[in-house]
């Protein structure tokens, strides 16, 4: 399990494959499960050309920590990894990876959607926009639907 | 022995404090009243005590961390 805060732009897809090479998975996982969530150019109908996203270094790290071993005693996981951004981000930056591997696909699924619907609700992070009109506090997440 | 106090992201600019401490309180919202010197308890504030979630009738000691701050908003 490995939780990492970037402050520097990275590549899901890169991240990955290098996650199994380190890990001792070896070859007992059926499924990987991954969510990718990126910087949009807009929000709430007005066009955001940058974001500031700000965190609290100490809880983000044991909240998320308490978030991998909570998944790994309920599904099973054999392993797991979250990325998230911190700092100066662009649109079509990617912010957060979630990527979680079992012997089955559903343990994989339910977890991955598991991890980043609690993250998104707890996990102390905050956006600021960068609007036209000027930076703004996003004052809530959206439902996600 | 003192109570460590943070704020963040909107509530910091909001009090224009991002740290400080204080001698003493017994809960969560004492330690928002001394601290922000009385301001007006925002909508939907969140409260953390040793980098947990607490309320804020939650029990406060010397030697506690207590953190403000708006709704989160990463992922």
């Amino acid at each position: 399990m490995s939780i990492r805060i970037a402050e520097t732009p990275f590549d899901p897809w890169q991240e990955i494959p290098h996650h199994q090479r380190q890990s001792a998975l070896d070859n007992q996982f059926g499924a990987t499960a991954t969510f990718v969530g990126t910087m949009r150019d807009f929000n709430d109908d007005a066009g955001v050309s940058g974001m500031l996203l700000e965190h609290y270094p100490e809880m983000t790290q044991r909240y998320l920590e308490n978030l991998e071993q909570q998944a790994k005693q309920r599904w099973g996981l054999l392993d797991s990894l979250i990325i998230h951004r911190i700092g100066q981000i662009n649109p079509a930056d990617p912010i957060v990876l979630i990527a979680c591997w079992s012997a089955h696909r559903r343990a994989a699924l339910d977890a991955c959607n598991w991890i980043i619907e609690e993250l998104k609700h707890h996990a102390p992070f905050w956006k600021k926009e960068t609007r036209q009109d000027g930076e703004r506090w996003v004052e809530k997440n959206t439902d996600g639907k | 022995m003192s109570i460590q106090v943070k704020f963040f992201a909107s509530l910091r600019e909001k009090i224009g404090l991002s740290e400080t401490t204080i001698d003493t309180a017994t809960t969560a919202i004492d330690v928002w009243n001394i601290s922000t010197k009385q301001t007006e308890l925002p909508v939907n504030l969140l409260v953390a005590i040793n980098l947990e979630y607490a309320q804020l009738d939650s029990p406060v000691e010397q030697g506690d961390e207590v953190a403000f701050f708006p709704p989160v908003t990463g992922g």
